[in-house]
This record gives structure tokens, C-alpha cells and sequence, in this order.
């Protein structure tokens, strides 16, 4: 305690010692306290994510690989499509380990995104619904997006221990604000006149909600889910820090034995999955009509196969 | 105006709307004080949108409400199916009190009796023409097969069988209106609400678009309120014509009566342009058979002339006139009841009111 110095007024701060950040220590012991309630939650959020990641585990790279570009062929068309296919040989030819750590990467990302997703929307919508909520929210969010992760890293091991389930919700946390802001844009953005005149014509506020303000916010939205991606990609090496396998952990392992060459392997692995879902992702949000295309299974693969069809 | 037996399936009562944070607060000063809009804005910082409109309109009538931007008219039309709600005043529609519905009693209202046509269009994009079209039935839950004929025959109706899968960014703007009328009749509505729905059109498409409306209106006989800034199109559609200016409905009346006898200058000024050839009918510009005998002297013979009924418009008559040196006889139920001089006939043209019959010099 600093009682006493002098007190001056043209510096008060320096007399003045509120003892935060021991008081805020307390948050640890909180944790440490309520590991045991939250455990039954923490093995469930495991199982699924051990599941998604024996799924892409089990199958093979190369049947992984025809899946990944037929989507981006489908999503994006037949460019992109290339693209992908370049990046996903790029990253399998890495190292002989690289297609596996990078199939761990992606199911951590995976179930990041659908988390961001079953929280952010929601909250968007509501966001993007409600003044108030939304100015409470957005300070909320930007502390989210720029509080450095290490200071969360601590309690969120403390509350649920190293592992798979506390890199997911430490990427929640980091990524889950732009889907949110965007989905909240995107929901404010949709044109009036047409949500007044569902209205008009007898709409309940929830058949505006999903018929109307839901379908027009979607390319928005959708730009949402792109970047929450790209931050999600960008916490694995963070995330390694507490135990998440996957080209993050290739990354910070170069990094404590100064090896660079293994280092830059495993940061190409992960540019090469970014380029990869960002590529996909950014074709679902643009329109049919840019696409020349008025529904998706018109177009792609699958557009190839119905036109089979229907000639027979 | 008010025949006995006409059926008011709208009336408004005493509508005031004033948009801003203390609208009540001004509202009542307004009813105990009668401030001015001006005081309104200064004390309470509120702005006075529609003050104190009442109106009715009977079954079958088309009744266009007239005014320039910012007059309230979008505002007005607005509070019959209560997409705003007013700060005083009723509405009622075939007899039932808006204002006081639950919200699923007003969504079976705007879904089943009201259909509506937007000066944007307001078109979903992402819906095809059919699913557009069809919107009020699928949110109240009506199957899919009987959806798939409303919708074909309302798209029919508007001379757009074909384009029902199309999308609306695929359709010209005329088009696209169209496809905002058919929306609106689907549900085959008590009443469709017109908020400047030609107004963003090209005038020859727009006058299209009239006479389709007109057509399908005589022949649907929906009670129709029409909004529009084109006095034009009021005259060629309105049964009845409302003239709104900032908020007040200055005069309702028939074309004839609003462009014959202007309640003010404001109106006056709007129709001084305006054609009174299919306006104006023989019998307010002709005078009676005795005063015609007085004026002239003797007792012309009148079996020469050139008849023509009361309800004839100043175009029949010119018609009639071009042909002959004499004046017009007008017959109603077989007896002269007046006499049209050329005199008469010009003056009525151009508007002026100079037929008092005293002053009627010879031809």
C-alpha cells in the first residue's frame, strides 16, 4: 500500500492503490472451486469434438481430399475448386505427419464454428433486433476480440483443465465476435419496405424473422461465419499452449527448440487450411445470381448429376 | 355524398398522428389548447405527420388520397391496416375497431381482408414471383395445393402467366408492380390499400398499369384506397378524391366537385391545369329551358338542336357542337330540362365560372 507518499495531485494515480488485480486473483480460486460442476459438461463438449475428429481421422486423405474439392467446387465453382486442390496437396506433401495434424486442426475448428454458430447467432439476431442489447453487447465483444488470449488462457484452465475442450473455448471467446457484429449488421440492413410489407400481409414477427430478415442477411451472415473461421485458424497455435494437438503444437514446438524449418511446415499447413476454408466458405456467401445460378443444385457436381438424371 | 344506402366498409375518426418522443404529452396539449403544428415543434419538439383526417369509404369505392411529398398521405393510408399506429383518433373496417384487435386478429386482418401495393414494390428477392405472390396465404398456413392455384390465378390476372418461377430482380419495374398487385389480390381482400404504386414507373407504363388496375377493379369491385401525388391519376382512377396538405385533409370530393369548386386556393392552384373535358358534366354549365327562353326572347324551335343527357361530359358535347351552328339541347327523361350555349360550352372548358344565366348574353 502506498498510503504514504505524499499525495500529489498532478499525479493521483500513483497514491492511489486499489488492489485489482489481487482482488480479480480471486476468479482463479473460483475456478479451482467449481472445476468438479463443470466437468460433466467439459466430458460431453469432449466426446463430440473426439468424435468429429475420429470422423476426419478415419478417413482416408486421399477420398478427405476428392470430398474437400467437390464441396469447394460446389460452393464456389470449378476455380476455386483448382485452387483448393493445389492447397491440399501443398499441405499434404509437407511432411509425411502434416494431412493428419492438419485433419486435428480442423476438427478443433470445426467445433469451434459450430459453437460460435449455436451462440452467435441467436445473439446477432437479437443484437441486430434490440437497440439496448446491442449497446450492451458491443463493448462486451470488443473486450472479447482484443483482451490478449494468455490473460483467459489461466482461468479457463483452472475452470476446466488442459485439453481439447479448453483450446475450443478459448477460440470461442476470440472468434466469436465478428459473426455476431455481422449477423447483427446484417439482420439491420435487410430493407424495410420488404419486412413492412410481410408485415402488411399478416407475417408473425418469427415468419419475418425466418422468411424474410433471416434469408436477406444471409450473404452477410455468411461473411460472419468466414471471418470467425479465419480467427478460429488463427488461436491454434495459442491453443496448443494448453494442450490441443495439431499443427499448432508442430508450430510451438519449432518455436521452443528454434527449429524454423519445422516451424514454417507447420505455419504453411495452417495457411494452406485457411486459404482452403475461406475459399469455400466465401462462395457460400455469394449470391446465385452472381453465380449465374438461381439454387445450388444447379451448378457443381451435384448440378452435373441432376442434369444426369434428368436426361435419363 | 352519403346515399342511404351505402355501406362505409372504412371509416377514420379524427386520426391525429404525431411522431416524436413526447407525442402524448403534445397530443393532449393539442386537444386542450389547439396548439398550431408550429407550437407542437417548438414545445415538445414533435412533429405532426396526419392531424385529425377523417373519412369513410364505401363498398366498391375507389377513394385516392392526393398530395405532395411529405403531405401524410403514406402515413395515413398506413393506419387502416395499423402498420402505424395512430396517437388519437379510430379506425374501423367493416364496422370492427381496429385499434383494439389482439395481434392475431389484426395479422388475420392485414392476411385475409387487406392487400397492399407499395410505391417501392418491397418484393422479396429471394422469393420466386409465385412464392411472392402467395406470401399472405402461406403465412396463415393454407396448403400448398390450393396456394398453387391462388397463385396461377392471380398471376394470370395481371397478364403474367409464365413468369412464375422467374425471380423479381429478373422482371422490368413495370413487371415487378405487377407482381405486387397480384400479390395484393391473391387473397381475394375486402380492400386493397394503393400507396403510390405507379409512381415510380415511366409514364407510358404507368398509364398501363392504370388501365389494367381500372379493368381489374371494375371488375373485382374492391374498396380501394389509392394514394398518388398525380392529380392526373386521381381524376382518371379516384371515385372520390382527398386533397391533403402537410397532414390535413383540405377536401374530399368527387373529381367534378374538387376541380369545379376548389375548397381553397391550395386545391384551386392544383387543378388549374388540370382537362375539365371528361370532367364536367352538361348539367353544371347549362341553364335552365325557361331562363335560355327569357334571355333569347320567343320560342325558338328546339327540335333542331343537337341533345344530349345531363351526365354527358364537356367532350360529347364539344362532339356535338362541331357539327351544328345551334346550342345543345339537354334531355333527361324525354323533356328539355336545359339548354347548352357555345358560350356556356367554352367558358366550361376553361373552368371559368361564368354561366350565371343573368348575365348570359345572346349566342
Amino acid at each position: 500500500m502506498a498510503t504514504e507518499k505524499a499525495f500529489d495531485w498532478l499525479n493521483p494515480f500513483a497514491a492511489v492503490d486499489l488492489n485489482i488485480g489481487e482482488r480479480a486473483d480471486g476468479i482463479k480460486d473460483w475456478a479451482i472451486a467449481n472445476r468438479e460442476t463443470i466437468q460433466p459438461i467439459k466430458q460431453f463438449l469432449e466426446s463430440i469434438i473426439v468424435r468429429i475428429e475420429g470422423a476426419l481421422q478415419a478417413t482416408p486423405p486421399l477420398v478427405m481430399l476428392v470430398i474437400l474439392v467437390m464441396i469447394a467446387w460446389q460452393a464456389a465453382g470449378r476455380r476455386v475448386a483448382g485452387l483448393v486442390l493445389v492447397c491440399l496437396l501443398v499441405l499434404g506433401f509437407l511432411q509425411p505427419t502434416a494431412w493428419g495434424l492438419a485433419m486435428t486442426t480442423l476438427a478443433i475448428v470445426t467445433a469451434s464454428v459450430i459453437a460460435c454458430a449455436i451462440i452467435g447467432l441467436p445473439l446477432g439476431v437479437l443484437a441486430g433486433k434490440n437497440d439496448r442489447f446491442e449497446s450492451v453487447i458491443r463493448p462486451v465483444l470488443d473486450t472479447m476480440q482484443t483482451i490478449p488470449a494468455f490473460v483467459y488462457l489461466v482461468p479457463v484452465v483452472m475452470l476446466i483443465g488442459i485439453g481439447n475442450v479448453s483450446g475450443v473455448i478459448v477460440t470461442i471467446i476470440f472468434a466469436l465476435p465478428p459473426l455476431v457484429r455481422l449477423t447483427s449488421l446484417g439482420i439491420r440492413n435487410v430493407n424495410q419496405s420488404v419486412v413492412e410489407a410481410a408485415r402488411a400481409f399478416g407475417a408473425t414477427p418469427r415468419q419475418i424473422l425466418f422468411k424474410v430478415e433471416l434469408p436477406l442477411a444471409t450473404p452477410t451472415i455468411l461473411a460472419g461465419l468466414n471471418q470467425t473461421i479465419m480467427l478460429s485458424l488463427s488461436m491454434v497455435v495459442i491453443a496448443s499452449m494448453i494442450a490441443v494437438k495439431g499443427l499448432g503444437n508442430e508450430v510451438l514446438r519449432a518455436m521452443g527448440r528454434l527449429d524454423a524449418g519445422k516451424a514454417i511446415v507447420g505455419g504453411l499447413g495452417i495457411v494452406m487450411l485457411a486459404i482452403v476454408l475461406d475459399r469455400i466458405t466465401q462462395g457460400l456467401g455469394r449470391s446465385g445470381r452472381e453465380r449465374g445460378h438461381r439454387h445450388w443444385w444447379q451448378s457443381g457436381p451435384v448440378g452435373l448429376i441432376a442434369a444426369l438424371f434428368q436426361r435419363n | 355524398m352519403t346515399e342511404p344506402d351505402r355501406e362505409d366498409v372504412i371509416r377514420c375518426d379524427g386520426i391525429w398522428k404525431i411522431f416524436g418522443d413526447n407525442s402524448k404529452q403534445a397530443m393532449d396539449a393539442v386537444r386542450r389548447d389547439g396548439l398550431s403544428k408550429k407550437d407542437i415543434r417548438q414545445n415538445f419538439d414533435c412533429v405532426v405527420g396526419v392531424q385529425d383526417a377523417s373519412f369513410t369509404v364505401g363498398r366498391g369505392e375507389i377513394f385516392c388520397i392526393m398530395g405532395l411529398s411529405g403531405s401524410g398521405k403514406s402515413t395515413l393510408i398506413r393506419h387502416i391496416n395499423r402498420l402505424i399506429e395512430p396517437t388519437s383518433g379510430t379506425v374501423y373496417i367493416e364496422g370492427q375497431n381496429v385499434s383494439a384487435m389482439s395481434p392475431q386478429e389484426l395479422r388475420a386482418l392485414r392476411a385475409e381482408k387487406i392487400g397492399m401495393v407499395f410505391q417501392s414494390m418491397a418484393l422479396m428477392p429471394h422469393r420466386t414471383v409465385r412464392d411472392n405472390v402467395v406470401f399472405s396465404l402461406e403465412v396463415r398456413g393454407v396448403p400448398e395445393d390450393r396456394r398453387a392455384k391462388v397463385a396461377s390465378k392471380a398471376i394470370e390476372m395481371v397478364d403474367l402467366a409464365g413468369w412464375d418461377a422467374k425471380y423479381p430482380d429478373e422482371l422490368s419495374g413495370g413487371m415487378q408492380q405487377r407482381v405486387g398487385l397480384a400479390r395484393a389480390l391473391a387473397a381475394d381482400p375486402t380492400i386493397l390499400l394503393m400507396d403510390e404504386p405507379f409512381s415510380a414507373l415511366d409514364p407510358l407504363i404507368r398509364k398501363q398499369l392504370q388501365t389494367t388496375f381500372m379493368e381489374l377493379s371494375a371488375e373485382l369491385h374492391k374498396t380501394t384506397v389509392f394514394i398518388t401525388h398525380d392529380l392526373d391519376e386521381a381524376i382518371r382512377i379516384g371515385d372520390r378524391i382527398a386533397i391533403m396538405k402537410d397532414g390535413v385533409l383540405v377536401q374530399i370530393g368527387t373529381p367534378e366537385q374538387i376541380v369545379t369548386e376548389p375548397a381553397d386556393d391550395y386545391v384551386a392552384e392544383f387543378v388549374a391545369g388540370i382537362s375539365k373535358l371528361d370532367l364536367v358534366t352538361a348539367a353544371r354549365i347549362m341553364q335552365p329551358v325557361e331562363m335560355y327562353r327569357q334571355a333569347h326572347g320567343g320560342n325558338p324551335d328546339m327540335t333542331a338542336w343537337p341533345v344530349a343527357r345531363p351526365e354527358d361530359k364537356l367532350n360529347t358535347l364539344v362532339d356535338l357542337a362541331v357539327g351544328t351552328d345551334s346550342p345543345i339541347r339537354i334531355e333527361a327523361d324525354g323533356a328539355a330540362i336545359g339548354v347548352v350555349t357555345k358560350r356556356a360550352l367554352l367558358r366550361g372548358i376553361q373552368g371559368r365560372e361564368e354561366i350565371a344565366p343573368a348575365t348570359e348574353g345572346a349566342v
